[in-house]
């Protein structure tokens, strides 16, 4: 396992970000925190450029959509820190209608993609981003199809509804 | 906005020509479009569109069951299509805590290393035709070949495998497949050495290679680029040496890494890999002589459909059967993130469960749609048949691409 421990991470995290973090688990021994618009920048910023912590290599961006909540959108951050071996999740909830979350390519250059696929798909809007188009669907495409609420297939099938099925 | 940037002079004063590479170009090899501007043969600035065969995987994924998924991820890099699925079917362990017999994990490492020499065979072979060769393409084809047909005594079905489930196999490998297997560890290694001696050195392809395209390690980086072009460009980031799946922390192989991360040490780094690959299947080899032979999945009824037999002459298996197909079991409501370290770099699965049959969230971190994002900047001053070559040397395969 990695150099430093889950523990000496948050540590770590709250020595800077006190009150602005809160601790979402550990599944299967992932660190998972949350945390806000407003401090996820200085968060990914502090936790890159810490000699200590390093973690320097963005594995992915993406988003979920949780309908019911009352921050319907979730952006999650995996960062990996090579040199300890260590990864941690970060997810900052954001209102579904008005959602903006500043931009991480100011940090990564990688990101950049990984934001247009999160926008294309969620409607994520990351503030900064040089170039938020659509990345996968076309270009005219007005709703966002990983969302909850767009259906899978045309709902006025009749041949295909779940009782068929037994579901 | 446009975002398919089409063949236009829209600056009748610029000296620049415009160039539609792809969506159908046969020198991409697959479905890429670059909208390039060129001076002369230089590339003076390049726009790339992707999504063209996008199939949503990921919203597909939210509708079926766990098991119903593996076809899904036999269809991002078709290439190597048995990584993905061990890396499906792991993940969905993980989120169960299924632990997976010796025998299983070894037997699975030889199918995922298999792959990962098919999918490198692919990707250095058209490296070599894109740059004038095309005999070790051809000589190295048969060798794919001969994959397959091991792939297809193992689960039936060559390209797109869905090999395995979740727990283990379908069942068990035959001696044919063994013996097809010993067969290839005899006759892949001379010729693959016969295929370095024809590029390695050949003062064509190293002209054509070398230098080109160099990304340093920072670069790469801060690009989130991994595997074979992580490693060439020199850091040693390989996942089955750092987090170790599948049993990997018990097989002895190296990580190779290259010095400049231009296209010649891409080529070189995939030869090792194949090399290594080849070590690590014949320890397994050696490693499943020890195990007992008719394990070959995990002991978990629940998630592991009975056979066919017993399904309609027992009654413990025929309510598992029902069970499973109807999702009656239920399944931790957790979020579960698992990387394999795939033929083009980290492939993980980002599983979020509610508790259900099927996945709330599925998200595929893709190597290849990561990777590629770096073309169009890094084709900038670059000569046009030198960006060929580059794209050739990222493996981009466009199902992976798009998802």
């Amino acid at each position: 396992m990695g150099k430093i421990t889950n523990e000496e991470l948050l540590k770590s995290i709250n020595s800077k970000f006190e009150g602005q973090v809160t601790v979402a688990g550990e599944p299967y021994g992932l660190l998972t925190i949350e945390t806000s618009p407003e401090n996820i920048i200085a968060l990914l910023s502090f936790i890159k450029t810490d000699p200590a912590l390093q973690f320097i290599y963005l594995t992915d961006i993406t988003a979920v959509h949780y309908p019911e909540q009352e921050k319907t959108i979730g952006v999650i951050y995996h960062i990996h820190s090579l040199v300890n071996n260590v990864r941690i999740r970060i997810k900052v909830f954001i209102d579904g209608d008005n959602c903006h979350i500043p931009t991480a390519t100011t940090l990564w250059e990688g990101a950049n993609w990984m934001e247009r696929e999160t926008y294309d798909l969620f409607g994520v809007i990351f503030d900064g981003h040089p170039d938020l188009r659509r990345i996968l669907n076309v270009d005219d495409m007005t709703a966002f199809p990983m969302r909850k609420e767009f259906p899978l297939e045309d709902p006025n099938r009749v041949d295909k509804k779940d009782y068929f099925f037994g579901r | 906005m446009q975002n398919h940037p089409v063949y236009t002079d829209n600056d009748p004063q610029s000296e620049n020509s415009t160039l539609n590479l792809g969506p159908t170009h046969p020198a991409t090899h697959g479905v890429f479009q670059n909208v390039l501007q060129l001076d002369g043969e230089r590339i003076v600035s390049g726009v790339s569109t992707i999504g063209y065969i996008h199939r949503a995987f990921e919203k597909i994924a939210e509708h079926r069951p766990f098991y119903q998924i593996t076809p899904l991820t036999d269809r991002l890099n078709y290439c190597s299509s048995p990584i993905n699925n061990m890396g499906w079917h792991m993940t969905v362990e993980k989120l169960l805590g299924i632990t997976t017999p010796k025998r299983v994990d070894y037997l699975r490492v030889i199918v995922m290393e298999l792959a990962r020499i098919s999918d490198h065979i692919i990707c250095n072979g058209v490296l070599g035709v894109d740059t004038g060769a095309f005999t070790g393409f051809l000589y190295m084809m048969e060798y794919r070949e001969a994959i397959y047909e091991i792939y297809e005594e193992v689960c039936g079905s060559r390209l797109t495998t869905n090999i395995g489930r979740i727990g283990g196999f379908e069942r068990n490998f035959n001696t044919i497949a063994f013996d097809k297997l010993r067969k290839f560890l005899k006759d892949f290694p001379p010729v693959l050495k016969e295929f370095e001696s024809l590029f390695n050195r050949n003062r064509i392809f190293v002209d054509r290679t070398r230098d080109v395209a160099a990304v340093t390690a920072e670069e790469a980086l801060a690009y989130s680029w991994s595997g074979p072009l992580l490693r060439a460009a020199g850091v040693d980031y390989d996942v089955r040496a750092m987090n170790p799946y599948s049993s990997y922390e018990d097989f002895d192989f190296e990580v190779p890494v290259g010095d400049n991360g231009d296209v010649y040490s891409r080529f070189l780094v995939r030869n090792e890999e194949m090399k290594q690959s080849l070590r690590i299947i014949e320890q397994a080899l050696v490693k499943l002589e020890k195990e007992p032979t008719d394990i070959f999945h995990a002991d978990v009824p629940e998630f592991y459909l009975p056979p066919k037999e017993e399904v309609y002459n027992n009654m413990e298996a025929l309510i598992y059967h029902f069970k499973i197909v109807m999702g009656e079991i239920p399944t931790p409501n957790t979020e579960v993130y698992h990387s394999v370290e795939g033929a083009n770099g980290e492939l993980g699965f980002y599983l979020i469960n509610d508790g259900g049959r099927s996945p709330y969230r599925l998200h595929f971190r893709r190597p290849s749609f990561i990777n590629y994002q770096m073309y169009a900047p890094m084709s900038k001053g670059m000569l046009l048949s030198d960006a060929i070559i580059n794209m050739s040397s990222l493996n981009v395969i466009a199902g992976e691409l798009d998802a």
